[in-house]
C-alpha cells in the first residue's frame, strides 16, 4: 500500500524541503482525511455562547453530532448543551423546509426566551432553496431577539470557511453595539474555554490588571458580547478561527489585535508581555514579569522533576491549526523532547514556515494527513507520544503509542501555567503508565 | 445545573430537541465496517464521514475508517459523479480494500446523484467490488441505513448457487461485537453452522497487537455474503434493522426466515435458542440450559430489591425492545419507553410487551426525543433510567441511577467488548441494573440503616 496518495505529495514534506508544502486546499476525493466541514467549523466557534440556542436547520445527524461534545464550559447558563434542529424530513425536502423552520423557531420561542438564536442552514437546505435569512429576519422581527442565519452547507469550502462564517455571524451580533465609549479591557478571540482555558487566562490578565471584556466565544453570552466592541484590544488566541475576526474588528471597530498563545511557558509568558505592551501600560507590563517569574519558579520544579522521563522521547503533533502546533513544539522543547512529526488539518503557510524553522530537517509536515499516512510516519519515526483529537487517538493507541488529547475533548487545561503542570502530568500518564509493557 | 427543561409539555411539531436518533449514513458505515476489507464511503460533503467516524470512535474505542467523496461546490450542482469516481481510483490505489461500500448522504440524494450508474460506469480493477446503498439522512434514522446497507451488499454480491451450503445466516441487527460474540457462541453451542452479517467481531473489538491494521481479521467475508442466497434459512434479529434484509432473502432466492426480537432477557433468548434448535434438531445443551438457570437465579436471588421499581427505557428500537422486556422479567415497571426511529412498529411492540405483563399507566412511543421524555419524568419521576449516554443530564438533573446500554455510549469504557445478548449478556444487565439500584440505596438510607448485608 502505497500511503501518500499522488495528489496528496505536495502536502507531505520533509522539513529541510525548501519547496514550501501546500496547503488550505480541499481534500481529495476518495481520502481518509481527518477534516471536518464548513458547518463543524461555524458550530465549534459559535457553540461556546452559553446562552444562546443553535438550531440546526437540515436532516437530524449534524445535531445529533454536535450536541454537547466540545468541553466549553459555562460559568452561568447552560443553554448551549442542548440540541435544537428542524429534523427535516421528506416532505420538507420536497415542498421546502422554510414553515418548518420557522415553527421551530416559534416553538422555541415559546418554550423559553433566549436571547439570541443561531440558525445554521446545513448542506441540503440551499439545495431545497429555503430562504433562511428571510425566515430569521421575519422571526427576528415576530420576537424581538437576534435571530442570526449561518449559512454553512459542508461541501461549500473546509472548515475554515465555517469559522469565517461564525465571526460573520458574531460581528452581525456586536455590530450594533459598537461606536461607544472605549474601556480599558481586553476580548479574548478564538479561546473556547475548553476545560476552563479562558478562566486560566482572564485570571492572568487580572493579576496584571488588564480587566477582559469578553471571551469570544469563551464562556461568552449574549451580554458579554454586547460589550466587546468596547475593548481597546484584541487578544488571539487561536488565530485558525479568529484572526478573521480580529481584521474585522481593526477595521470596523477600530479594535487592534496581538496574537497571543497560552501553551507552555515561553508562549504563555511571551504572550503576557504582549499583552501588556498592547495596551500600553507599563504597570501592567511589570505585573506581568513578576507574576511570569513567580509562575515559571512555581511549575519549574515539577518539569525539572519529570523532565529525565521525557528528555530524547519524541512526539508526533496532529492538531487543527498551525498556531497551536508551533506552541506544542515549543513546549516540547523546553521538556526537552524532539518533535519528529507536526501535522494539522488547516495550517497556513506562514505557520508552516514558522514550523519549518523550529524542527529538525528530517521531521515531517504534513497538512491534512489521513491515517494511513500518520501511521506511516509515526512508525518511521519511532514516535513516543502522539497529541491529536479523537479521531487520532486509537490509531496511536493501536502502534503502542501513547496520547494526549490537545483537542476538544482534553480535561484538563492546558493553557498557562496550571496547563504546564497539567501537560507534563498528562505526558506521564499516558507515556509512563505500566500498560504498555504488556505488549 | 443541567436541568433546563421545563415540566408543563407542550406539543412540539416541527422542533426537535435533544435527539433520541442519528443520521442514516452513520448506520451504512457502522453496516460496512463489519464486512472483510471493506472500505466504507460516503458520498456527500466532508464533514459527514469526521462525524460518523468520530462517534463511531468514541463508542468503540477503536479506528473507524472511511473515506469521502469530499463534495465541494462544484459537485452539488454538477453532480457527485466526477467525485465518487475519483474516489474509488484514489480508494483502490491507497488503501487497497476488496470492497467499497457508498452510501448517499442527505446531498448527493437531494440532488439526484444516481449511484446506480455511475457504480456501472465505474472501472473496477479485477477481483474489487463497489456496492452502494441509498441513505437520505432526512428518512428514517441510523438503524434504517444500517439496514439499508445490509440491502445494498445483499443486492450487488449474493447469488444463488442451487447446492445449499448447509448454513443459517444470523443478522444480528445494531449490535456490539460482545453480542455478536455471545451469537456465535450461542449457535456453536447448538451446532449450527452459521453466516453472520454483518460480524463486528475482530473490527471494533481487535485486539492490541502493536501494529495498525486498516482492515483488521474480522467482518463478515466477501463470499460469505455471496452465499447468504445459499443458506437454509435466515434468522433475523431486531425487525427494525433485519425485517428488510430477511425479507429480500426471502424474495430475491427464496430464503425462508424467521423474525425475531433481539435477544436480551430470558424470553428473547429462549425464542433464538428454539429456532436454533429447530436448524440443528439437537437438544439444547447443559452449558446454554445452565448460563438460562444461573440468570433466572440471580433474578429471584434479587428480586425485592427491583419488583415494582419504575424505569425509564430509551435508545435504538430494537435494542429498547429486548431491554424492556428484559426489565418486565425483572418485575420492573418500564414507565416510559421511548426511541427517536420513527418507526410505528416500535410502539405497537412495546405496547405488546407492556399488555403481556398486564402493566398499566407505561408509555411507549416511536419519533420521541430526549427533552420530551425528560418532561414525562419531571412529571411523573422513575426510579432508574437505561439507555445511552445521552441520558446523564437527564439522571444528574433528577438524580436517577443510570445504567449505560446501546449506542452510543460515549462516556464509558468497555461496553463494546461485554454483551447484553443472550443469558450470559442478561446476567450481565442484571447485575448492572440491580447494583445501580442498591448502589443508590445504600447512598440515600440513613447511616443507622446502611446495611452489611442485603
Amino acid at each position: 500500500m502505497d500511503a501518500i496518495l499522488e495528489d496528496r505529495k505536495s502536502q507531505v514534506k520533509r522539513s529541510g524541503e525548501g519547496s514550501g508544502i501546500c496547503c488550505e486546499r480541499e481534500s481529495v476525493s476518495g481520502a481518509v482525511s481527518q477534516r471536518a466541514c464548513v458547518y463543524c467549523g461555524a458550530r465549534v466557534v459559535l457553540n461556546p455562547i452559553t446562552d444562546a440556542c443553535h438550531i440546526v436547520h437540515g436532516p437530524i445527524g449534524c445535531a445529533s453530532y454536535t450536541w454537547d461534545i466540545r468541553g466549553s464550559l459555562s460559568s452561568g447558563d447552560e443553554t448551549y448543551r442542548n440540541s435544537y434542529s428542524t429534523d427535516l424530513r421528506e416532505k420538507d425536502i420536497v415542498f421546502g423546509g422554510a414553515i418548518k423552520l420557522e415553527k421551530a423557531i416559534d416553538e422555541l420561542m415559546e418554550l423559553k426566551s433566549p436571547r439570541l438564536v443561531f440558525v445554521y442552514a446545513t448542506c441540503i437546505v440551499g439545495v431545497i432553496g429555503d430562504d433562511v435569512e428571510a425566515v430569521c429576519r421575519q422571526a427576528q422581527r415576530k420576537w424581538g431577539v437576534r435571530v442570526i442565519p449561518v449559512k454553512a452547507p459542508g461541501f461549500s469550502g473546509t472548515k475554515t470557511q465555517g469559522y469565517k462564517l461564525a465571526c460573520d455571524a458574531i460581528m452581525d451580533y456586536i455590530t450594533p453595539f459598537a461606536g461607544g465609549k472605549k474601556e480599558f479591557g481586553v476580548n479574548i478571540l478564538g479561546d473556547y474555554n475548553l476545560a476552563g482555558e479562558l478562566w486560566i487566562m482572564k485570571e492572568y490578565l487580572k493579576e496584571i490588571g488588564v480587566p477582559v471584556m469578553t471571551g469570544i466565544t469563551g464562556d461568552s453570552s449574549s451580554q458579554s458580547l454586547e460589550l466587546a466592541p468596547r475593548a481597546i484590544l484584541n487578544v488571539v488566541q487561536c488565530a485558525g478561527s479568529a484572526a478573521y475576526l480580529a481584521e474585522r474588528m481593526e477595521q470596523e471597530m477600530g479594535i487592534p489585535y496581538v496574537k497571543a498563545s497560552f501553551f507552555g511557558i515561553a508562549d504563555t509568558t511571551a504572550s503576557l508581555y504582549r499583552i501588556a505592551d498592547a495596551v500600553k501600560s507599563s504597570q501592567a507590563r511589570a505585573k506581568a514579569e513578576v507574576f511570569c517569574k513567580a509562575q515559571k519558579a512555581k511549575v519549574l520544579p515539577l518539569v525539572e522533576k519529570r523532565k529525565p522521563r521525557f528528555e530524547g522521547k519524541r512526539a508526533a503533533i496532529f492538531v487543527g491549526g498551525g498556531f497551536k502546533a508551533i506552541s506544542l513544539i515549543r513546549q516540547f522543547d523546553e521538556l526537552g523532547m524532539k518533535c519528529v512529526l507536526v501535522g494539522t488539518q488547516t495550517g497556513k503557510k506562514d505557520e508552516y514556515e514558522i514550523m519549518s524553522s523550529l524542527l529538525d530537517e528530517d521531521a515531517v509536515l504534513l497538512d491534512d494527513a489521513n491515517p494511513a499516512e500518520l501511521e506511516r510516519f509515526l512508525v518511521e519515526k519511532g514516535a513516543d507520544v502522539l497529541v491529536g483529537g479523537v479521531k487520532e487517538r486509537p490509531l496511536a493507541y493501536k502502534l503502542g503509542v501513547a496520547f494526549m488529547d490537545h483537542n476538544h475533548e482534553r480535561k484538563h487545561a492546558l493553557a498557562g501555567f496550571e496547563g504546564i503542570r497539567n501537560f507534563v502530568e498528562e505526558l506521564n500518564l499516558s507515556m509512563n503508565s505500566p500498560v504498555w509493557k504488556h505488549l | 445545573m443541567l436541568d433546563l427543561t421545563p415540566k408543563e409539555v407542550m406539543a412540539r411539531t416541527a422542533l426537535r430537541i435533544n435527539p433520541c436518533k442519528t443520521c442514516q449514513p452513520v448506520g451504512a458505515l457502522f453496516c460496512a465496517l463489519g464486512v472483510r476489507k471493506c472500505m466504507p464511503h460516503s458520498h456527500g460533503s466532508q464533514g459527514c464521514v469526521s462525524y460518523h467516524r468520530t462517534v463511531l470512535s468514541r463508542h468503540f474505542k477503536e479506528p473507524a475508517i472511511a473515506a469521502s467523496s469530499s463534495f465541494t461546490e462544484g459537485a452539488s450542482v454538477f453532480g457527485g459523479r466526477s467525485n465518487l469516481t475519483t474516489a474509488v481510483k484514489n480508494i483502490f490505489d491507497m488503501y487497497n480494500p476488496d470492497i467499497i461500500a457508498v452510501h448517499t448522504t442527505c446531498l448527493s440524494e437531494t440532488i439526484g446523484d444516481d449511484l446506480n450508474s455511475y457504480i456501472a460506469d465505474l472501472k473496477i480493477p479485477e477481483g474489487k467490488k463497489v456496492v452502494h446503498c441509498n441513505t437520505p439522512s432526512y428518512a428514517g434514522s441510523h438503524i434504517m441505513g444500517f439496514s439499508n446497507m445490509m440491502t445494498g451488499f445483499m443486492s450487488y454480491l449474493t447469488k444463488k448457487t442451487g447446492a445449499s451450503n448447509g448454513k443459517t445466516a444470523i443478522f444480528p441487527g445494531w449490535a456490539n461485537p460482545g453480542d455478536i460474540r455471545q451469537l456465535k457462541k450461542i449457535c456453536s453451542l447448538m451446532n449450527v453452522p452459521i453466516i453472520m452479517f454483518p460480524d463486528h467481531t475482530g473490527v471494533m473489538d481487535a485486539p492490541m497487537t502493536g501494529k495498525y491494521e486498516f482492515y483488521p481479521e474480522g467482518g463478515t467475508t466477501i463470499p460469505e455474503i455471496a452465499s447468504l442466497g445459499d443458506c437454509k434459512g435466515v434468522v433475523a434479529l431486531g425487525e427494525i434493522a433485519s425485517l428488510a434484509p430477511a425479507e429480500m432473502m426471502k424474495k430475491k432466492w427464496e430464503v425462508p426466515f424467521v423474525m425475531l426480537p433481539q435477544p436480551i432477557g430470558v424470553s428473547f433468548t429462549d425464542q433464538f435458542v428454539m429456532a436454533l434448535r429447530l436448524v440443528s434438531k439437537t437438544e439444547v445443551p447443559w452449558e446454554l440450559e445452565e448460563q438460562r438457570g444461573q440468570l433466572v437465579d440471580l433474578m429471584i436471588d434479587a428480586h425485592q430489591w427491583v419488583y415494582g421499581k419504575k424505569v425509564a427505557i430509551f435508545g435504538d428500537p430494537d435494542t429498547v425492545e429486548g431491554l424492556t422486556s428484559l426489565a418486565l422479567e425483572m418485575g420492573l415497571v418500564p414507565k416510559y419507553v421511548i426511541t427517536g426511529t420513527p418507526k410505528e412498529e416500535f410502539t405497537k411492540k412495546i405496547n405488546r410487551l407492556f399488555s403481556k405483563y398486564s402493566v398499566t399507566d407505561c408509555k411507549a412511543k416511536a419519533n420521541s426525543d430526549l427533552f420530551e421524555l425528560h418532561q414525562w419524568i419531571k412529571n411523573e419521576p422513575v426510579d432508574l433510567l437505561i439507555g445511552t449516554t445521552y441520558g446523564k443530564q437527564i439522571a444528574k438533573a433528577e438524580d436517577i441511577p443510570f445504567v449505560r446500554a446501546g449506542f452510543p455510549v460515549l462516556d464509558r469504557y468497555g461496553g463494546p467488548l461485554m454483551p447484553i445478548f443472550g443469558y450470559e449478556g442478561g446476567i450481565r444487565m442484571a447485575e448492572k441494573i440491580i447494583g445501580a439500584l442498591m448502589d443508590r440505596e445504600d447512598r440515600d438510607c440513613a447511616d443507622e440503616d446502611l446495611e452489611i448485608v442485603m
